[in-house]
């Protein structure tokens, strides 16, 4: 009874709570509004069923607990008219709550065909993400109008994920040789954390996802310096010296840089290791699969500690140990957050 | 007082003769000590289980923690799930059922005893297959762009930051082996083939036992133990038997083909090859979910066994309780893909698997409403027994309402792969489940000892034991509704997901202790306990009328049942309330019931032990060791050694018969063998 009491405090606590960014009992867009809608009065339902069964053990075992001088039990064998009633009841009560669910199903599956694609690769272990109408190609941080329908089309580039962002819709899974759909939406602008779902390896739990939705003009002034490609930094400059490191270490074998001058672009071939695109690195709130920068950790810091040993941070990461020197990982950061 | 008569030899090797020791034991045929043997073992891999589980709550107490590496993780999760499933709950299930289906139905032994020997030998055998992996074992991440440019591997750091490094040569897919995953290309290794095969072997023994169990219930019966007179156990068991019977076969095809993946290139599941990872889900399902059922109906079946005991009143709905279990195995074909809501099936599959696994709900409501029924108005003595079959009740009534939650498909997409998903699977497999067989382990004790457990010792361990586990498992449904995904090795402090992590840790050090006192218990009260005598819990079915501990005949006159709850009618009479009135020579009858089952007229002739299951058990795990390694010399020997094994046994094991043939005595009450199958069978 007490363990109960205190759960149901907890509980209440939680859900209060602003410091869980992952929490599902803030829904922060139509498409989680509804499940949390479904979810509720079934939770409620269930709380009376529960209780009632509870109650029920709890009179019985104080009522017929066999005491000195009790009599004896009246051997009764069961009642078919109770049969018929706990039959019926709980299959009403699942009709009613069938209702809703299988519409629920239907509204929630299909996108609106007026949606805006963003397209989601699941890769061990982050996401990428490409905005097939705006030519954008970047990583871990999904960046989404506010109100406004997200249509992601999603698929694997190796195993299967699964694309969950908590206060936006429920999960689904990325396939690979296959396309799945999910619907996502934020009313307001604002960071909505994220995490793959789908146990994906060694780095499973070190696969996150962040999407940050910004309103309209916000997010046109997003798009717009996305297109732009990246300045190529000026020979002699300190970010000079980190493209030159970037050039010569092999970031090339797997990461892209579109730069001003086509010449310098490189891309990645298709059948190469893929790692993120680069360009505009610097203007990602977060890396590594949206797991860097850690609480309380500058983004330098963050860079040095993955560029150092990414496996070291992220075991089994497809990043390996390139043996870089201090003074190249100074000035690969340099270069790195200069690319906005 | 003898047990088996002197017999002949007849075959070229001669038989096992040994009563007692160990190779009595390795060539028992005995249903009740091979029913022990599976219990013992089921029992370690339960603390094995348990050890693994409470190295990754060590891990979970604190968020970013590096107590273990992410591969030792990974590796320990898929262990913990595989352990408990496969070689805990499974062959806890198999003991009770070996060990009591026979006595409840009033037999001498199962239908086929070396056949029985057999399916615990390749149990055994799987079982330290499988944990072999610990030693031989290989488990790499794929090697990424190792060998591209020259630069090295990506595991230059090992298995990351962490320590107990090691227990990641274990297989470490996860118990559900997700394919592209668990694959030969993103789980190179031998660790998963282990995995596969292990399951392989262990699913063969589960196979063979179904078979044995079916045959055993439809003709083993006692004179007058009609299908609707058998207790609730053993019906549940035969709805389990059927379940492994038509469920078995799916996963052994969908293990078979990951077999051909991983060893042979087959690429069934390989996406890059046309193969269809979800296709793997589809099958392990169609398998997974009836297990569901095979490891929670013994269990059901042990509750409605011991709560009409203590309540001193008949099952309730009797009837109804059978049908139920046998609703929700036919159900549980139909309900797989509610697993894989969330892996882009139809809206009209997910509507229809959603419906389908809420009318799941109504059977399972008139089991809870009907064991209910059965306590209210009876004269409830609170024993150990009854209070784990009470805590079965409550937690599994909890996992069962968070079960509805999941049939309300959206609502599943956000609870699917979090922690919400663990704490519902505990509950029904662990509250109840486990609750269930601890049930049965202390209501059952005296037929293995003649003794009875320290009800002191009992309660401290329930009560303990029902504290750590909702300290260790309701947390958990907050935790994923926070966004705790399942198989996480790492969580971020900002996901204020710590202070409950903390709470269930400690939940799981108090279910570790209230094991601790029952194995106290179970070590100090079968040296000591009280005894029992014949009818200790003043019980209502016939294997009470068999002396404890049972003899190795188990019924020297097999009863003649005349209806349901035959023991307690022979006992008891109803006055004219209806109310159970004591016949005013019970004492008498107890003693004669004792008196003739302890002394039978003539000897009782036994299935002979033999030493063949054993050999043909022994050959299995070897040939599939040469599976893993068929590319080397070793590996191919192994193959052909292991065939031999077991073909040159199976000829042995044909050319001996069961029992030697016996001449010097002609027994009136030896039974089931000889007896024309109409006069046992019911109508």
């Amino acid at each position: 009874m007490l363990l109960g009491v205190a759960l149901v405090l907890g509980a209440c606590g939680f859900i209060g709570n602003e410091d869980a960014p992952l929490t599902t009992f803030e829904p922060a867009g139509p498409f989680a509004e509804r499940i949390d809608g479904l979810f509720w009065p079934v939770f409620w339902i269930a709380t009376v069923v529960f209780a009632l069964v509870m109650g029920a053990i709890f009179v019985a075992v104080v009522l017929y607990r066999d005491k000195d001088g009790a009599k004896e039990a009246r051997q009764l064998h069961g009642s078919p008219k109770l049969e018929i009633l706990w039959t019926v009841i709980p299959a009403l009560i699942l009709a009613g709550i069938a209702v809703p669910t299988t519409a629920a199903v239907f509204e929630l599956s299909e996108c609106d065909p007026e949606a805006m694609e963003i397209e989601v690769i699941g890769h061990q272990w982050w996401f990428e993400y490409h905005y097939p109408d705006a030519g954008i190609e970047t990583a871990n941080v999904m960046v989404i109008p506010a109100g406004t329908e997200i249509c992601a089309k999603m698929t694997s580039d190796d195993v299967l994920h699964n694309f969950w962002i908590p206060a936006l819709n429920g999960k689904r899974y990325l396939v690979p040789g296959q396309e799945t759909e999910l619907r996502l939406q934020a009313d307001q602008p604002g960071e909505y954390w994220g995490h793959c779902a789908e146990f994906c390896g060694l780095s499973h739990s070190l696969m996150r996802a962040r999407v940050v939705a910004l309103d309209s003009a916000d997010y046109q002034a997003w798009v717009t310096a996305q297109q732009a490609p990246t300045l190529l930094p000026a020979e002699g400059t300190p970010e000079y010296e980190g493209y030159q490191v970037y050039l010569n270490k092999q970031c090339t074998l797997c990461h892209t840089v579109r730069f001003d001058d086509d010449s310098a672009s490189n891309i990645v071939p298709a059948d190469a290791f893929n790692g993120p695109d680069l360009t505009h690195f610097a203007d990602r709130s977060t890396f590594a699969g949206a797991t860097l920068p850690e609480e309380g950790e500058s983004r330098t810091a963050a860079l040095k500690r993955w560029l150092e040993n990414p496996p070291e941070v992220k075991p089994g990461s497809f990043m390996p140990d390139l043996a870089l020197t201090e003074a190249e990982i100074d000035s690969l950061i340099i270069w790195l957050e200069s690319n906005t | 007082m003898t047990a088996t008569a002197e017999r002949p030899q007849t075959t070229i090797f001669s038989r096992p003769k040994s009563t007692t020791g160990f190779w009595s034991w390795v060539t028992t045929v005995d249903h009740k000590k091979i029913g022990i043997m599976y219990g013992y073992a089921a029992f370690a891999f339960f603390v094995l289980g348990g050890v693994e589980a409470l190295l990754l709550r060590i891990q979970l107490t604190q968020a970013n923690s590096e107590f273990l590496t992410a591969g030792a993780y990974n590796a320990l999760f898929t262990m913990h799930g595989t352990t408990m499933i496969f070689l805990f709950v499974m062959p806890v299930g198999a003991a009770f059922m070996n060990y009591l289906l026979p006595l409840l139905i009033g037999a001498r032994d199962v239908a086929f005893p070396r056949l029985n020997a057999l399916s615990w030998w390749i149990f055994f055998f799987g079982g330290i297959f499988l944990y072999s992996t610990f030693i031989f074992g290989t488990s790499v991440p794929p090697v990424g762009v190792d060998g591209l440019g020259g630069i090295d591997g990506n595991l230059a750091a090992g298995g990351g930051p962490g320590s107990f490094n090691f227990l990641a040569s274990s297989p470490d897919g996860g118990w559900f082996g997700y394919q592209p995953n668990a694959g030969p290309l993103y789980s190179p290794g031998t660790a998963m083939d282990y995995w596969a095969l292990g399951l392989q072997i262990l699913g063969l023994a589960s196979l063979i036992s179904s078979i044995n169990f079916i045959v055993t219930v439809f003709n083993m019966r006692a004179k007058g133990m009609r299908l609707l007179r058998m207790p609730v156990f053993a019906w549940m068991s035969t709805v389990v038997a059927f379940l492994l019977l038509f469920s078995l076969p799916i996963i052994a095809i969908a293990l078979f083909m990951v077999t051909a993946d991983r060893q042979f290139g087959a690429l069934f599941f390989a996406p890059t090859g046309g193969g269809d990872p979800i296709l793997w889900q589809h099958l392990f399902w169609l398998f997974g979910h009836p297990e569901v059922y095979i490891l929670i109906l013994p269990a059901m079946g042990i509750v409605s066994e011991v709560l009409p005991v203590f309540s001193r009143k008949p099952l309730f709905g009797y009837s109804a309780v059978v049908f139920a279990g046998a609703a929700i195995a036919f159900l549980g074909f139909g309900v797989w893909a509610h697993h894989m809501f969330a892996s882009g099936i139809t809206p009209v599959a997910q509507a229809a698997f959603g419906l389908a696994t809420m009318t799941i709900a109504i059977p399972t409501g008139i089991k809870i409403f009907n064991w209910l029924g059965t306590m209210w108005m009876g004269r409830i003595r609170l024993t150990t027994p009854l209070l784990f079959a009470i805590g079965f009740v409550a937690m599994f009534t909890i996992g069962g309402l968070s079960g509805v939650t999941h049939s309300i498909v959206p609502s599943d997409w956000q609870q699917t792969d979090t922690y919400y998903i663990v704490a519902h699977f505990h509950y029904v497999l662990f509250g109840g489940a486990v609750f269930g067989i601890f049930a049965g382990l202390y209501y059952w004790f005296p037929k293995l000892t003649g003794r009875v457990m320290s009800e002191k010792l009992g309660k401290t361990q329930f009560w303990l034991m029902i504290i750590g586990f909702n300290l260790t498992f309701a947390p958990m449904h907050w935790l994923g509704l926070q966004g705790m995904v399942r198989r996480t090795w790492k969580y971020a402090p900002e996901t204020g997901l710590e202070p409950w992590n903390v709470a269930v840790t400690i939940g799981a050090f108090i279910i570790a202790l209230a094991i601790a006192v029952f194995m106290f218990n179970w070590y100090t009260s079968k040296r000591r306990g009280r005894l029992s005598g014949l009818d200790p819990w003043d019980a209502r079915t016939v294997e009470w009328m068999s002396p404890n501990p049972t003899p190795e005949y188990n019924f020297a006159v097999p009863p003649v049942v005349e209806r349901l709850d035959h023991f307690w009618h022979l006992k008891y009479d109803e006055d004219e309330e209806g109310r159970a009135a004591a016949k005013p020579d019970m004492d008498q009858i107890l003693s004669d019931i004792e008196e003739e089952q302890l002394n039978p007229r003539a000897p009782i002739h036994l299935p002979n032990p033999s030493y063949f299951p054993f050999f043909v058990a022994l050959g299995i795990p070897v040939i599939f060791y040469g599976i893993i390694y068929h590319t080397t010399m070793w590996g191919k020997a192994l193959i052909v050694l292991g065939v031999l094994i077991t073909l040159s046994s199976l000829i042995g094991w044909s050319t001996e018969p069961l029992e030697e043939p016996h001449s010097e005595h002609a027994d009136p009450d030896e039974g089931y063998a000889h007896e024309p199958a109409e006069e046992v069978m019911p109508s």
